[in-house]
């Protein structure tokens, strides 16, 4: 079923230069070339009855209800398959029509169960619009010949239902599933009166390749394929457009609501990201809101060992601000800090980031981008200047050649996919470079021309490689390297990568990738037109991530392919906010649009406006936060939606580092493996409950929207509010909008920014500020950020982390589709169906070698860690690779990963781990240690903090 | 849950951080280099973690330090914190 609040035009929208003018009922009407006449008739007001077209969706012309005759024509063409042309005229009523109409209409109300009332789409069924359209008031045939009404439900799927006696073959679904997803799991089985809709091979949605995007279920028309939430609690009455909370795509909802409780979450066509589509965790995984692991009342206690007790909003932020001031007496200024995350709106990180800065009196405040993409921002910064992503999504559909690196779209950015996915089937070639063989490599209508199975730890040998390619084939674009970057930085680099040691022939045995391939990869990106780089955390996550993100860059520039639309480097980013944490000041050395906190005249902007002098000197990033807590020196930590405990490398050793601190503030929405160090727990609202903005991969910058009270009393904004003024640093903030009115005055690239633009454009991506009042899709056009772009030089440094006897595979780790992060949302829907354990991803080779079968109990063990998993035995990785995601806090995963990191911004290396793997018939000792401190954790918590 | 045997920002780890910066900074030439690891450090290290790895080199320690950092620590050290 379609949004509640949307109009539909029937088809997709045309872009041309050349308009063409037509009469519809006697209206004028002028649209694109190419439009067709149903939505040209949309257009001028005029609704053409319809059951198998939406906008969503090119023509198919299956139902015959939308045929209108036309001056000149012959018969009764389908409006939405026919192109308007220059002096139509288009007749949409006429007897002739209305008979033809209602004789369809007829046929399909024949065979389809009249059970209005109680169906799941009553009065936004778009069959029961139809027959009252048309005045549909007999069924001639009557109801008793054959018929599909006894058809079985398919209840297989946890979040929406198949009812094949409800369905119409209008195609709608398979088509949502071909053209929007691109899974291509539906399809129209056997012919005639037996057509059906059937999934992969006639199997149970569940056991089919379906991957619950929904695209389908919003693409029905009748209550056929319908949300369980839309069956259970009937239809909403309002909605309102937010954000989704998952990963960077960023995709556009209507929250679909009655009074307070959300019915379904159904994506915005409007969306400037996802253009109406979703994926399964946005569309549906939102039952964590309301789980009954929620907390929501404020707790305390001063030991660890301690129940935790119940107690008053004031008294717990009296409390952590009381320990907070007493650290800082005891210890020192420095003693304490602050944590912020990607889950966090841009207000609320801004505002931690503030509290520390102005309220602690240090810079002691970093954010989860440092475990992920905070390579990102250094290597961007300086080669382009700007530590951003260049493009907008929708620049992929004028990309000739895509180049997937250390990344995994289909599964982290799942919205995204489908997009680039589209592209590829038009045609644009694919390269990826990834140890594994991730599901973009061979996926219906889909096969890399290139896929790079790199050793993990070798991206740079991998990058200088291809560079080298291009520079000693002379595939460089040297004018554009002359007009638009640093031509000595560029002689450097040149001679760096044109060095024979990193021709293809002599990195294959470090990269383990072939020659020939390299060179025909390199070939391609450098000369098949417009070229777009896409990369993920396999890129940052390295000893060498900032390198490899500036390798990128350099080879970008090389090839010209920054500064239009279709071409660019493109992180993609893992949360939701990532991007925007980032933007708003959370790094300890700087304050937000990436300027540092020794810039004296930036400093001073905040000096004046906050009222405070500020220090000019680096704070402690979240590693070094452990240090100096294992030293002793760092004791106090106020920790707003980020679960280090279970995110963080080495957790035994960030264990070690939370123990040893005297308060740890956690502010969340569950009793995290964080948490469970904590002395103070103040309860987090979800995105549902508050106002707010997140900027997702493509700099874009959307409103999140409060649908209902916050179950915890506050938003997080507001907490962070109440701390800082507890602690004495007044903030008097009545709205959210008030802080990005703070931040919009102090962030050149956002000063144009406010609440009420968002609410009039919908989403603007920054720089958005004077230059660019409504934002800048593209950037980097006719010059760099700073200026000429500059070759930064790409010395592959092999990661210390080595494989020998002991040790002989690399762990790398990743994500899956229907998990999130560290899981404490996904885990916490009926997401668990999909993936309820992490599992070891193992090449049979290396299994056989070892006695280890599918399912078995295999031990993983590294420098810093053991942990037990079950194997999945598959080619998908390579011989001397194993991988695993850690989505789930008792699979350890980050007990075996170590603290390796980038050499400039200690993002951890997670994506190399030396491990031994051996078959085990018992957890390991971590977990077993894991298993009981969780128990006795849990035991210390009041069941009445829960939310009912 | 934690394992008591962590210790905490050793000066060996400061040095390691300081080698890794220097591996990256290497190939700009002798000058460029040192230059350009005195200002990651000034840019991105706390006053903290100066102070202790110039602690442990006045010690005599700091053997695995290579030589272009250990320049680019004596340039910061001619420098204001």
């Amino acid at each position: 079923m379609q949004s509640i609040a949307e109009k539909d035009l029937g088809t997709p929208a045309r872009q041309s230069a050349k308009m063409v003018s037509l009469t519809i009922d006697d209206r004028e009407v002028v649209v694109p070339e190419g439009t067709s006449v149903m939505r040209a008739a949309a257009l001028a007001g005029v609704s053409i009855p319809k059951l198998c077209a939406t906008d969503q969706l090119e023509a198919f012309g299956s139902c015959r209800l939308c045929l209108v005759q036309i001056t000149g024509m012959k018969g009764m063409p389908a409006s939405c398959t026919t192109p308007v042309a220059e002096g139509m005229k288009v007749t949409t009523e006429s007897k002739a029509l209305a008979d033809v109409r209602r004789g369809v209409m007829e046929l399909y109300i024949s065979d389809h169960p009249l059970d209005c009332l109680t169906c799941p789409a009553n009065g936004h069924c778009e069959l029961q619009d139809m027959a009252g359209v048309v005045g549909l008031r007999e069924v001639r045939y009557g109801y008793d010949g054959a018929n599909h009404l006894k058809e079985e439900k398919d209840t297989s799927n946890p979040y929406f239902t198949f009812d094949p006696s409800k369905c119409i073959v209008c195609s709608r679904c398979v088509r949502a599933c071909d053209e929007q997803q691109g899974t291509l799991a539906l399809t129209i089985q056997a012919r005639g009166f037996d057509s059906k809709v059937s999934a992969s091979q006639d199997d149970s949605f569940m056991d089919s390749e379906c991957v619950s995007c929904g695209a389908c279920v919003q693409a029905c028309p009748t209550a056929t394929l319908s949300e369980n939430s839309l069956i259970d609690k009937g239809q909403a009455e309002h909605s309102v457009i937010t954000t989704c909370a998952y990963c960077g795509v960023g995709c556009s909802f209507r929250a679909e609501m009655r009074g307070e409780e959300v019915v379904r979450m159904v994506p915005n066509k409007d969306g400037h990201a996802n253009h109406g589509h979703s994926c399964v965790k946005g569309r549906f995984a939102i039952g964590y809101a309301t789980h009954p692991d929620r907390i929501v009342k404020p707790m305390i206690r001063a030991k660890i060992t301690d129940p935790w007790r119940e107690v008053s909003w004031e008294e717990a932020i009296r409390y952590a601000a009381g320990e907070l001031k007493r650290i800082q007496a005891k210890y020192g200024r420095d003693s304490i800090g602050g944590i912020t995350s990607s889950r966090c709106t841009n207000e609320e990180t801004y505002l931690v980031q503030k509290l520390v800065r102005a309220g602690f009196g240090n810079n002691n405040v970093d954010t989860c981008a440092r475990v992920c993409h905070s390579p990102t921002g250094y290597g961007l910064k300086n080669t382009i200047g700007e530590s951003a992503g260049t493009q907008a999504f929708d620049s992929v559909m004028k990309a000739d050649v895509i180049m997937v690196i250390g990344a995994n779209p289909t599964d982290g950015h799942p919205v995204f996919a489908s997009q680039m996915k589209r592209r590829l089937r038009q045609g644009a070639h694919l390269i990826v470079a990834d140890p594994r063989r991730i599901d973009l490599v061979h996926t219906p209508h889909i096969q890399a021309d290139y896929h790079l199975a790199l050793r993990p730890g070798t991206n740079v040998a991998l990058i200088n490689s291809i560079a080298h390619v291009v520079v000693a084939e002379g595939l460089v674009k040297e004018d554009y390297v002359r007009e638009r970057c640093e031509w000595d930085s560029f002689e450097k680099w040149r001679a760096l990568v044109g060095d024979p040691k990193y021709s293809p022939e002599a990195m294959e045995s470090v990269t383990g990738v072939p020659a020939a391939a390299v060179r025909g990869a390199a070939r391609l990106y450098a000369t098949a037109g417009n070229g777009a780089i896409y990369y993920g955390l396999g890129v940052t996550e390295h000893s060498q991530g900032s390198t490899m993100v500036m390798g990128i860059a350099n080879l970008a520039m090389a090839t010209g392919n920054l500064g239009r639309e279709g071409v660019g480097v493109n992180p993609l980013r893992g949360q939701n906010n990532v991007q925007g944490s980032c933007d708003m000041g959370s790094f300890p050395h700087e304050f937000t649009a990436y300027r540092h906190v020794a810039d004296d005249a930036v400093r001073h902007s905040f000096e004046a406006a906050w009222g405070v002098t500020l220090r000019a000197d680096p704070g402690l990033r979240i590693p070094n936060m452990f240090e100096a807590a294992l030293d002793g020196e760092f004791k106090g930590l106020y920790i707003e939606g980020e679960d280090i405990g279970q995110s963080d490398p080495n957790t035994q050793h960030v264990t070690a580092a939370l123990t040893s601190m005297e308060c740890i503030i956690v502010q969340d929405l569950f009793l995290n493996e964080t948490a469970k160090f904590a002395h103070v727990f103040l309860p987090g609202s979800t995105f549902l409950e508050k106002d707010g903005t997140f900027i997702n991969a493509e700099r874009r910058c959307s409103r999140v929207r409060r649908v209902m009270k916050p179950k915890n009393g506050y938003a997080d904004w507001e907490i962070t509010q109440l701390l800082s003024n507890a602690v004495g640093f007044p903030m008097n903030y009545r709205h959210a909008s008030e802080i990005m009115d703070e931040i919009a005055r102090l962030t050149p690239t956002m000063t144009n920014i406010s609440f009420d633009l968002l609410d009039r454009l919908g989403s603007v991506q920054w720089p958005c500020n004077t230059a660019h009042p409504e934002g800048t899709p593209t950037m980097h056009v006719g010059t760099f950020v700073r200026g000429k772009g500059k070759f930064l030089l790409t010395e592959y440094v092999p990661t210390r982390e080595k494989v020998n006897a002991r040790y002989p595979l690399i762990l790398t780790t990743g994500r899956i589709l229907t998990q999130y992060n560290v899981g404490a949302q996904t885990r916490r829907t009926p997401n668990t169906v999909w993936h309820d354990e992490d599992r070891l991803e193992i090449h049979p080779t290396d299994a056989e070698d070892r006695g280890i079968k599918e399912g078995d109990w295999c031990g993983i063990a590294s420098r810093a860690g053991e942990s037990v998993l079950r194997a999945r035995v598959t080619d998908r990785v390579q011989p001397g690779v194993v991988y695993t995601t850690f989505h789930f806090p008792e699979s350890g995963a980050n007990v075996i990963t170590t603290e390796n990191s980038d050499w400039a911004t200690n993002c951890p290396e997670y994506k190399v781990t030396a491990v031994q793997v051996t078959r085990v018939s018992q957890p390991s000792e971590w977990q077993r240690r894991f298993r009981e401190f969780t128990k006795t954790q849990e035991e210390l918590v009041n069941p009445d903090v829960f939310v009912k | 849950m934690s394992d008591a045997s962590h210790s905490g920002e050793t000066a060996e780890h400061l040095v390691a951080m300081a080698n890794d910066i220097a591996d990256y900074f290497r190939p700009q030439g002798r000058e460029e280099a040192i230059a350009g690891i005195a200002n990651h450090i000034k840019r991105y290290w706390t006053v903290r973690m100066r102070q202790k790895l110039n602690a442990y080199l006045a010690r005599g320690q700091g053997g695995d330090l290579d030589e272009l950092p250990r320049a680019a620590v004596d340039r910061l050290n001619q420098q204001p914190l």
